[in-house]
């Protein structure tokens, strides 16, 4: 055991998790938006909407994250139109690709996620809104979203660990994330068991953290 | 299209057998993954805290850290790991073990934390009474799990054992890292030679969903058959 890697490489893997947390929250939260836009049209009453909205999660959640990366990254910037346009800006970088790639596949999981929760709730509670004459957006808002959020909760916290370990992948499109980096430190010392250690701790440090968190929300959220 | 065309002008007979290969590598890791899976069960199932204690980190370890940083502790670790086995018994010369194995191992092990989970929760939904039933018969230990717990824990694992197969058909696509040919691999050299990567990365995609879509098919009949009874 090399003590001295594992110490002098903390700090530069302890910088790199700040990445890995970037890239985490921001598709996390464009990924929410995605899934609960989905939802919604995925439980509309006109077929093609959500036949539409089932061929995106589909898609997205039959194919390996890594070929999303790769079609995004790679494969975007040969079609002409897109280069030139003010897109090409965005899809240039790296980063974004990672972002985006990362946002449409948590926004397929979370968008069935949130279907499934919103087709559980007993259609007492929504006859019960009606019978005390609220309007269609009222038991919308206050009673079908607030008891989707508490149903969704446990699933919603698999899929946020789901999607920790997903942003490894951006190490992939040369982002220096955490596995980017200890990756690198593995490849120039040949020392894979110290730093598996190190930078496996942070992830299960951070596992826990979201665990805990989902439990708390749980609780708070439990009627 | 005569990119896909088969033989030496085009990438269909490459992509084929790297499609065999995905599957290949998919079904070892599953079977290692059931290996683990039988180690551990026993472990998270058993009165002793201490074997608790290692099933347990077995199971959170594995699946609270990214499969690529495991992928690349196997494929850098590896052949160290060996040498150093190697050396205990006098072997010195340098080992070198093949992508397949390192890959299949290291997806395999990855899949057994979850096939364990699943097979845990399984066995721990049978009705107690089936156990003491087949006390109350007098049947041998073997018996007893292989005709009365199987079949039952079967049933109640297949559902979830097909999401276990889905996870590690798609993780097989990170192997591609260490160089194994493999739909991912096959495609990343295809779109370098033909700087087409928009399309051999979006055949790619397809051969996956194919892949995931025959399997489900399969998995949906032997749900039926061991349904029949209920």
């Amino acid at each position: 055991m090399d003590f001295d890697l594992m110490l002098n490489s903390f700090p530069k893997l302890l910088d790199a998790t700040l990445v890995t947390l970037k890239l985490l929250s921001l598709s996390l939260i464009i990924g929410l938006f995605l899934g609960f836009c989905f939802a919604i049209l995925r439980l509309s009453k006109n077929i093609f909407i959500s036949r539409f909205a089932y061929g995106y999660s589909y898609l997205f959640r039959g194919t390996p994250l890594l070929v999303q990366i790769f079609i995004i990254y790679f494969g975007l910037g040969q079609i002409e139109l897109l280069r030139t346009s003010i897109l090409w800006v965005v899809l240039k970088e790296p980063y974004w690709c990672a972002i985006i790639a990362f946002s449409l596949n948590t926004g397929a999981y979370t968008s069935e996620i949130i279907r499934s929760a919103l087709q559980t709730i007993k259609p007492g509670f929504i006859e019960a809104g009606k019978s005390l004459g609220l309007s269609n957006k009222i038991i919308f808002f206050k009673i079908q979203i607030p008891i989707a959020i508490r149903q969704s909760l446990p699933a919603y916290g698999n899929e946020i660990i789901l999607m920790l370990k997903g942003t490894s992948l951006a190490s992939t499109v040369t982002l220096m994330d955490l596995t980017g980096v200890a990756k690198y430190i593995i490849s120039t010392t040949f020392k894979p068991v110290e730093v598996f250690i190190v930078a496996g701790s942070i992830y299960l440090f951070l596992t826990f953290l979201i665990h805990n968190l989902i439990k708390f929300l749980e609780k708070k959220y439990s009627y | 299209m005569s990119l896909l065309s088969f033989g030496n002008s085009g990438w269909g007979d490459e992509l084929f057998f790297a499609t065999l290969m995905t599957l290949a590598v998919s079904i070892t890791a599953m079977i290692i993954g059931f290996i683990f899976a039988l180690i551990f069960t026993p472990l998270k199932l058993s009165k002793n805290k201490f074997l608790n204690i290692i099933a347990n980190s077995y199971t959170t370890v594995i699946r609270g850290v990214p499969e690529l940083l495991v992928i690349y502790l196997f494929f850098f670790g590896g052949s160290g790991a060996v040498m150093f086995v190697a050396s205990i018994f006098g072997y010195n010369e340098y080992i070198e073990i093949n992508a397949f194995i390192t890959g299949s191992f290291a997806i395999g092990i990855i899949s057994g934390a979850y096939s364990t989970e699943v097979f845990r929760g399984a066995i721990q939904s049978i009705d107690k009474g089936q156990f003491e039933a087949s006390q109350v018969l007098g049947l041998k230990k073997p018996i007893h799990f292989l005709k009365v717990i199987l079949p039952q824990m079967l049933r109640l694992a297949i559902p979830n054992l097909s999401n276990v197969w889905q996870i590690t058909l798609k993780d097989t696509s990170l192997i591609s890292v260490t160089g194994l040919v493999e739909i991912m691999r096959q495609s990343y050299i295809a779109a370098g030679s033909t700087r087409d990567p928009l399309f051999f990365y979006s055949f790619a995609a397809l051969l996956y969903l194919l892949l995931t879509f025959l399997s489900m098919k399969l998995i949906n009949k032997l749900e039926i058959k061991y349904n029949r009874g209920f």
